[in-house]
């Protein structure tokens, strides 16, 4: 029962960066409990993702072929027959927005401990995790109870695993009911439209700083002053001020400028997922301790209602 | 149809703040409804005034405290309100995903809703985990982080989008009974009306503790211990500009001009 399974995921086709990360937070984990690794793989093009997914440190590849793409109710049933074959100490899901849709149920029908969201795990004859609280502002060390536990990761914690592993790698018998009340009828793609920031060499990106939607002339004066592309954070594509193709994040655009600049955006994990391949960072933030300076290669720690007009100033 | 909400009163942290053992200090919280809950609120009073629903009832895992709160949805259109603690609760730092399932399961119960709305997460401690854990204790079906709802009350049939990564939606229907764990951004949540807030005043808040649902201590002994917590070390390197406004937006525009993207 030392064992760790980590679950990988992929979607349309492709596996997921979180697949190669779970290999190796899995991996770590295992030799912390004396273990062996194990991955599952579920739904899909399970013989092409298991090559892939053959990578160094892993042990053995299971594969459950049921279904093309993610439902949750193979998922969890899948789960659930591996961990009564295999009994693993830990099972490690990534922390995504399926991961959201599964993990919770198979702890719960496992009656295992859940802690979601990790950035750390410590194993010492007991698990114990590394999250963090009130949106990035404080860290903690979770212990996390029981026998046997569940854990879901966050994405690019961890490296990618790499190399060519040798696992063994097999097909998984189970037999899913999927007579399930829950029916995928599609995909679509959002964020559309005829502006891409994906393309552009400079943003300026605004947050919930800007607190009311008139305000948000004052950064398009500087938009114009500096001839930028305007981006923003989720609140204010969810307030309806700026149309969700100027949205940078885990769901909105992943953007590589040379300079972004950040005005009142505090730095959360999903917008940074969108940015943090940018060039050159620059944050202006009244807060010294918001998360986006840690990323930020340039800071004015300061009043964007003040420092703002001052800048449109100095290009005008 | 009876729609059931869970809302939490989250802690919010001031920019500067101290930390006394294990947690926040108090003197540097500020409480308020959560962020995704807001949004599951309205979404459940737009489908009473479409006419899907007869009665939103919300519930609360919280302390007295947390009665202003939920004023606070009553006013926004929730017709009453569920709210359940004990004194077995008030010494459990971190209440773990199995105890909030536990105890909403048994409000479920009693309550006996055709659909339940929870928010994605919760702003403080993030978990993420409540509304799907609930539903597969209940046997309901379920669908996590969602950002359309459409409600076909003939059919029983919740056609949802669910936001995945990267500008992708997945489309999928869900039949009732479900629980719905909803993003930000689905609709446009309201203000209270003073009328609201008024009325509000007189709308029930059910106090219950654990004896009250059928549950005894054996159910909130939570799994997960907060043995730490600390401001995390900034890795930044960044070249933070001094001075006043002009001075500090005068280095920027310098920057701004050598790498070449603003003249
Ligand atoms: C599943 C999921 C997906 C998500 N996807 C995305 C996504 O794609 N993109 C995204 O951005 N978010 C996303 N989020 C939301 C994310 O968690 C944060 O809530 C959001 O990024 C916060 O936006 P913000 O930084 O603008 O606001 P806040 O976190 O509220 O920060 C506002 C900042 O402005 C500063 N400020 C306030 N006043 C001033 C002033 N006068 N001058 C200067 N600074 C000021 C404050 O100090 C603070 O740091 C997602 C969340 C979930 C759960």
């Amino acid at each position: 029962m030392s064992d760790v399974l980590a679950v990988t995921e992929h979607r349309r086709g492709e596996l997921r960066d979180v697949s190669y990360e779970v290999i190796t937070a899995g991996r770590e984990l295992a030799d912390a409990t004396g273990g062996d690794l194990h991955l599952a793989v579920i739904s899909g093009d399970t013989e092409r993702f298991a090559e892939d997914l053959d990578r160094e440190g892993v042990d053995y590849i299971h594969t459950v072929s049921d279904g093309e793409e993610f439902n949750h109710d193979v998922y969890v049933q899948a789960i659930e027959a591996l961990h009564a074959e295999l009994d693993p100490e830990v099972v490690v899901m990534p922390n995504s927005v399926n991961g959201l849709d599964y993990a919770p149920a198979v702890a719960n029908r496992l009656d295992l401990p859940l802690a979601t969201d990790a950035v750390g795990m410590e194993y010492d004859g007991g698990l114990t995790v590394t999250r963090e609280m009130y949106g990035s502002k404080v860290e903690t060390a979770v212990e996390v109870g029981g026998d046997q536990q569940a854990v879901t990761v966050r994405g690019a914690e961890w490296p990618a695993a790499e190399g060519v592993g040798d696992a063994e790698i097999s097909a998984f018998d189970v037999d899913i009911d999927t007579d399930a009340g829950s029916t995928v009828t599609g995909f679509e793609e959002v964020g559309g439209g005829d502006v891409d920031i994906s393309e552009a060499d400079f943003i300026v990106s605004i947050g919930r700083g800007i607190e009311e939607e008139e305000n948000l002339d004052l950064i398009r004066d500087l938009v114009e002053a500096t001839d930028a592309t305007l981006a923003s954070s989720r609140p204010i594509v969810d307030n309806g001020w700026l149309p969700k193709n100027r949205q940078v994040g885990q769901s909105g655009k992943v953007v590589t400028p040379t300079v972004y600049l950040a005005i009142g955006i505090s730095g959360a994990v999903q917008h940074v997922a969108g940015m943090k391949g940018a060039d050159n960072i620059i944050a202006v933030n009244t807060d010294p301790n918001a998360p986006i300076f840690d990323i930020a290669d340039y800071g004015i720690v300061g009043d964007l209602f003040e420092v703002v007009p001052e800048l449109i100033e100095q290009f005008s | 149809m009876k729609v059931l909400v869970t809302v939490k009163e989250v802690a919010e942290v001031a920019d500067d703040f101290e930390i006394a053992g294990t947690e926040v200090d108090e003197r540097y919280l500020e409480y308020d409804l959560n962020e995704w809950d807001d949004y599951a609120v309205e979404e459940a009073v737009q489908l009473k005034e479409d006419g899907p629903a007869d009665e939103v009832v919300t519930v609360t895992i919280g302390p007295e405290r947390a009665e202003e709160t939920i004023r606070m949805a009553l006013a926004k259109g929730a017709d009453r309100a569920v709210r359940v603690w004990d004194d077995a609760l008030e010494d459990v730092d971190m209440l773990d995903v199995e105890t909030k399932t536990n105890l909403l399961a048994a409000v479920v119960e009693e309550e006996d809703p055709d659909l339940i709305l929870t928010g994605v997460q919760s702003g403080d401690d993030a978990l993420g985990a409540t509304g799907v854990s609930l539903a597969d204790q209940l046997g309901f079906q379920w669908g996590a982080v969602v950002n359309a709802l459409d409600f076909d009350a003939d059919a029983g049939v919740a056609s949802v989008h669910r936001e995945l990564e990267g500008g992708v939606e997945e489309l999928t229907d869900i039949e009732i009974p479900a629980v719905l764990t909803i993003q930000t951004g689905i609709n446009e949540p309201r203000y209270a009306s003073l009328r609201g807030i008024r009325q509000a005043q007189s709308k029930e808040i059910a106090a219950k503790t654990l004896g009250d649902i059928g549950l005894d201590a054996g159910a909130v002994e939570s799994d997960l211990t907060l043995t730490s917590m600390y401001e995390p070390e900034s890795e930044s390197d960044a070249t933070i500009f001094e001075g006043d406004a002009g001075e500090t937006a005068g280095q920027l525009a310098e920057v701004l001009r050598e790498k070449g993207v603003a003249e």
